[in-house]
C-alpha cells in the first residue's frame, strides 16, 4: 500500500495533470485581480519552456529573448490599439508624433488573425536569421550570449526612438476589445486566462515529445560535446539555428498571451534586465527538465508580486536572497531538490523488505 | 553529508518563512501603518478608515524622485489625519512600488483599485508610468491624482493633473526667453516621448514667432557623454538651450558644458526637469546662473510655504528640499480631500462633481481645478538657480493660469490638437 502510495506521490505525469488540472479550476477560487496575475505568469512560464528548450537541453544561452517576447507583445498591442482607436482614426500616439496615416507597417495588423501569424512569425524569423548568420560562422557560447545582448539594446534603441510607430517609451495601451469582446470583461478575461492555460499545456507537451525523439538526443549531443557531434556528420548549426528560431516563436507566443492580460507593451518589458531574468526563472527552476523552469517562472513572479505587496520598501532584498539562496545551495534548481527528496523517499522505502523495486525516475 | 543535509533544512526553513512570511494575498499584513499591502477586504470591515493608494516607483531609475513625491503626499496625510481626518475618518494609506516599470505600475493600480478598493491613487511620475495606468482607472472607474508636470494632449475623466500642463510652464519659459534672451533656441531632450512632444510643440511656436531652431537633439535616458553634443553646441552659437533632459542626464550634460568654459552668460539653459531636488545631484556651482521654469519653488513666499518647508524638513530631514512635483503631490492629497468633504462621500464621481472649481491655498499660491479638463490653474514661475542651490524667481504670471492640456488657446498649435481629433 504505501509502496504504491510512493509510486503515485513521485509519478511526474500525475502530478503534472494535477497541475494542469489545478491551473484549470483556479478560475473558481481565485478573485478576477489574483487570475489575472496567475495568466501573466503563465505567459511567463509559455516562455521559458522555449528558452530551457535552447539553453537547458542545447547549451546555447541567449541573454535576448525580452525583444522576441516584446515583438510577439507588440505585433498583438498593434492589432488591439488598431481596433480600440476605430477604423477612422489614428491611434492616439501617432497623432501627438505628427504621423498623419497609417503607416505601412501597421497596415497588416488591422487584421487580428494576421496580427497573431506574424506575433509569432516575425521573432521566428528575426532568429532564423541571426542563427544563420552566428551558429553558421561557429560564433558560439560567450560570444552568441554577447551578441544576443547587444540585439537587445539596437531593438530597444529602435523601439524608444521610434515614438510615431511605436509608442516610444510609453508603449501601447490603453487597448478596448479583442474580436468584438470587451477586455475589461471577466468572461473575456477567464476566457483569455483559459486559453493561456491550454497553450501553456500544448507547448509543454509538444516540447516533451521534442525532448524525447532524436532531435533532443542530437540536442543534448550538441551542448555535451559538440565537436564530436561535428566529427559524426551532423552540422550543429542547423540544429542551433532550429531551435533559436523555434524558442523565439514560443518567445513570441508568450508576448501575445502577456499583452492580452496585462495591457501594456513598453520597450521596458523588452530590454536587458527583463532578458536576463527569463534566464533567471529556468536557473532557480532547474534547466533542462522542461517543467523546472515553469514551475520557477511560476514561483518567482508570485514571489515578486506577493514580496512587494507586502513590503514595498525592501521588497526586492528578498527577491534577491532568494536568487541567492537558490544559486548557491541548489545548483541544479528547484528541480535538482525535488529529485534529491525523491530519492530519498524512494531510499527509505527501498530497505523495507516487500518494497522489489522503485518506480523508474522518468527523466 | 551531516553538512549538506543541515544546510538543506536551513534553506527549507528559510524559504517557508520568507513566503509564509510575506503572501500578502493570504492577508498577512505588517502592524506597522502605511507601510505594508493591505488586507483583503478589510476597507470595510474597518469603519473609521478611508483607504488610499500610493503608487511610486520606490525602487528602480526613478526612485529617486518619486520618494520625496511619496513622502510629501504621506506628510499631507498624516497633516489631515491630526486635524480629525476627512469625514471623521482617518486616512489610511496602501502604499505600493511602481518599481520604475510600467507594466508594474498597471498591475499595482488594478491591485490597489480592483483588490483594495482604494478610495483614490495618488501616484505616477513619467508620463509612461500614467499611461500605464489610465486604462485601468478608467476601467475601474477609480481616481488618480497626478503629481507632474507633463507634454499634455491628454485629459482622462477619472485622472487629476495637479503638475503643469504645457500652457503653465513650456509655452511661457519660450515666450519670456525669446523676450529676454535672444531668438535663436537650440533644443536638448531625453530620448522619449515628454521631449519629443514638447519640442514639437515648442517648435511650432518658434516658427510662429519667426524665431531660430539652430538645433535639435535627444539622447537616450541616463546618457552621459555630452562631449558631441556641447561641440555642436559651440558652432551654432545658440542664445538658448531650452532641456528637457531627464535624471541623471542633467548631472553630466551640466558638469561638461561647465567644463567646456560656457556660462550662463555666453548661453542660457532652461530646464524643465530640473528642480531644487537635481540641482543638489547637480551641483550648484555646474548650474547656477541658468533657469527653470516651474510653478513653485522652496523659496516662493506665500505663508504656506513656509509652513509646508517646516513640516517637510521636520518629518524628513533638514538636508531635504522641497520642490515642484514635491509641492503637487502634497496638495493633491488636500484636494481631494477637500473634495471628498465637499461631496460627503468617497464616490469617485461624487467628488469628481464636488472637484470642480474647487480652490486651494497651496504653497506655491492659489490652485483651482479647473471642471473641463480636471488640471489646475497654477502660477507660472520663471527661476535662476544660485549657488545655495537654491531658485530665486525672476518672474511670475502674476495670477493662476488656466491649464490648456491640448493648447487649444494658441493658434500655432492647431495643427498639433487637430491631428488628435480634439
Amino acid at each position: 500500500m504505501g509502496k504504491i502510495m510512493n509510486q503515485s506521490i513521485f509519478n511526474k505525469k500525475n502530478l503534472l495533470l494535477l497541475g494542469f488540472i489545478v491551473l484549470l479550476i483556479a478560475p473558481l477560487f481565485l478573485t478576477d485581480f489574483r487570475l489575472n496575475l496567475l495568466g501573466k505568469y503563465l505567459a511567463f512560464a509559455i516562455l521559458v519552456i522555449g528558452l530551457d528548450l535552447l539553453w537547458g537541453y542545447t547549451g546555447v544561452l541567449s541573454l535576448g529573448h525580452g525583444i522576441f517576447f516584446g515583438i510577439g507583445a507588440y505585433a498583438m498591442g498593434m492589432y488591439l490599439k488598431l481596433e480600440a482607436s476605430g477604423t477612422t482614426k489614428l491611434p492616439d500616439f501617432m497623432a501627438w508624433s505628427g504621423v498623419q496615416e497609417l503607416p505601412f507597417i501597421w497596415v497588416p495588423f488591422q487584421n487580428p488573425i494576421l496580427a497573431i501569424i506574424l506575433g509569432i512569425f516575425i521573432p521566428l524569423m528575426i532568429a532564423l536569421l541571426l542563427g544563420l548568420l552566428t551558429f553558421r560562422n561557429r560564433i558560439n557560447g560567450v560570444y552568441f550570449t554577447i551578441l544576443s545582448q547587444a540585439l537587445v539594446v539596437v531593438v530597444v534603441t529602435l523601439f524608444v526612438g521610434q515614438q510615431g510607430l511605436t509608442g516610444g517609451t510609453n508603449g501601447l495601451t490603453s487597448f478596448n476589445t479583442i474580436f468584438g469582446f470587451s477586455l475589461a470583461s471577466t468572461t473575456t478575461q477567464t476566457v483569455i486566462y483559459l486559453i493561456t492555460a491550454a497553450v501553456l499545456a500544448i507547448v509543454y507537451f509538444a516540447s516533451k515529445v521534442l525532448i524525447n525523439g532524436r532531435l533532443g538526443q542530437v540536442l543534448i549531443g550538441i551542448r555535451d560535446g559538440e565537436n564530436r557531434l561535428r566529427f559524426l556528420g551532423y552540422d550543429p548549426a542547423i540544429f542551433k539555428t532550429f531551435i533559436y528560431a523555434l524558442s523565439a516563436g514560443i518567445a513570441g507566443l508568450a508576448g501575445m498571451l502577456f499583452v492580452l492580460q496585462v495591457g501594456i507593451i513598453s520597450p521596458t518589458m523588452m530590454g536587458i534586465i527583463p532578458s536576463i531574468e527569463m534566464v533567471l526563472w529556468v536557473a532557480l527552476g532547474g534547466r533542462g527538465t522542461l517543467i523546472g523552469p515553469v514551475i520557477g517562472a511560476i514561483l518567482v513572479n508570485w514571489a515578486k508580486t506577493s514580496f512587494s505587496e507586502s513590503y514595498p520598501d525592501i521588497w526586492l532584498y528578498f527577491l534577491g536572497l532568494m536568487f541567492v539562496i537558490v544559486v548557491v545551495f541548489l545548483p541544479d534548481g528547484l528541480m535538482g531538490l525535488f529529485k534529491k527528496f525523491q530519492k530519498r523517499w524512494s531510499g527509505l522505502h527501498d530497505k523495507q523488505p516487500d518494497s522489489a523495486r522503485v518506480e523508474k525516475n522518468y527523466s | 553529508m551531516k553538512v549538506k543535509q543541515f544546510y538543506l533544512f536551513l534553506l527549507m526553513v528559510a524559504f517557508t518563512t520568507i513566503i509564509v512570511a510575506c503572501s500578502g494575498s493570504n492577508g498577512a499584513s505588517t502592524p506597522e501603518e502605511g507601510s505594508s499591502g493591505s488586507t483583503e477586504g478589510t476597507s470595510d470591515s474597518d469603519e473609521d478608515v478611508i483607504e488610499v493608494g500610493i503608487l511610486h516607483s520606490l525602487s528602480g531609475t526613478m526612485a529617486i524622485s518619486e520618494t520625496s513625491v511619496h513622502d510629501a503626499e504621506l506628510l499631507a496625510i498624516n497633516e489631515i489625519n491630526e486635524n480629525g481626518g476627512v469625514l471623521g475618518k482617518q486616512i489610511k494609506p496602501v502604499i505600493e512600488d511602481g518599481a520604475s516599470d510600467w507594466p508594474t505600475f498597471a498591475e499595482k493600480a488594478k491591485k490597489l483599485l480592483q483588490q483594495d478598493k482604494v478610495a483614490t491613487i495618488f501616484g505616477g511620475w513619467t508620463s509612461a508610468s500614467r499611461k500605464a495606468m489610465l486604462p485601468v482607472v478608467e476601467e475601474s472607474n477609480g481616481l488618480l491624482w497626478y503629481p507632474v508636470q507633463y507634454e499634455g494632449m491628454e485629459s482622462s475623466p477619472n485622472i487629476f493633473y495637479t503638475g503643469a500642463a504645457p500652457n503653465q510652464q513650456i509655452v511661457p519659459a519660450v515666450d519670456w526667453l525669446l523676450e529676454n534672451r535672444g531668438t535663436k533656441f537650440y533644443l536638448l531632450g531625453s530620448d522619449y516621448v515628454f521631449p519629443r512632444t514638447a519640442n514639437a510643440a515648442i517648435k511650432a511656436q518658434l516658427e510662429d514667432a519667426g524665431a531660430d531652431l539652430v538645433g535639435e537633439e535627444y539622447t537616450p535616458l541616463g546618457h552621459t557623454d555630452y562631449n558631441t553634443v556641447i561641440a555642436k553646441i559651440k558652432s551654432e552659437k545658440p542664445d538658448v538651450i531650452f532641456n528637457t533632459l531627464n535624471g541623471d542626464s542633467n548631472v553630466a550634460f551640466f558638469k561638461q558644458l561647465k567644463d567646456a568654459g560656457i556660462t550662463s552668460e555666453d548661453i542660457t539653459v532652461l530646464s524643465v526637469s530640473v528642480a531644487e531636488e537635481e540641482v543638489r545631484g547637480i551641483g550648484a556651482d555646474a548650474i547656477a546662473g541658468h533657469l527653470t521654469s516651474w510653478n513653485y519653488y522652496q523659496t516662493t513666499e506665500t505663508p504656506e510655504n513656509s509652513e509646508f518647508v517646516a513640516a517637510y524638513k521636520a518629518a524628513y530631514g533638514e538636508d531635504r528640499v522641497t520642490a515642484d512635483p514635491i509641492e503637487a503631490g502634497y496638495f493633491g492629497v488636500y484636494l481631494w480631500a477637500a473634495a471628498v468633504e465637499k461631496a460627503g462621500t468617497t464616490d469617485v464621481d461624487a467628488v469628481k462633481e464636488a472637484a470642480k472649481e474647487l480652490e486651494f491655498q497651496a504653497p506655491g499660491g492659489l490652485v483651482k481645478v479647473d471642471g473641463e479638463n480636471q488640471h489646475v490653474y497654477k502660477t507660472v514661475r520663471i527661476g535662476e538657480v544660485q549657488g545655495d542651490g537654491q531658485i530665486k524667481e525672476l518672474w511670475n504670471s502674476g495670477e493662476p493660469v488656466k491649464p490648456d492640456p491640448f493648447l487649444k488657446g494658441f493658434d500655432w498649435a492647431s495643427g498639433l490638437a487637430e491631428s488628435l481629433g480634439q
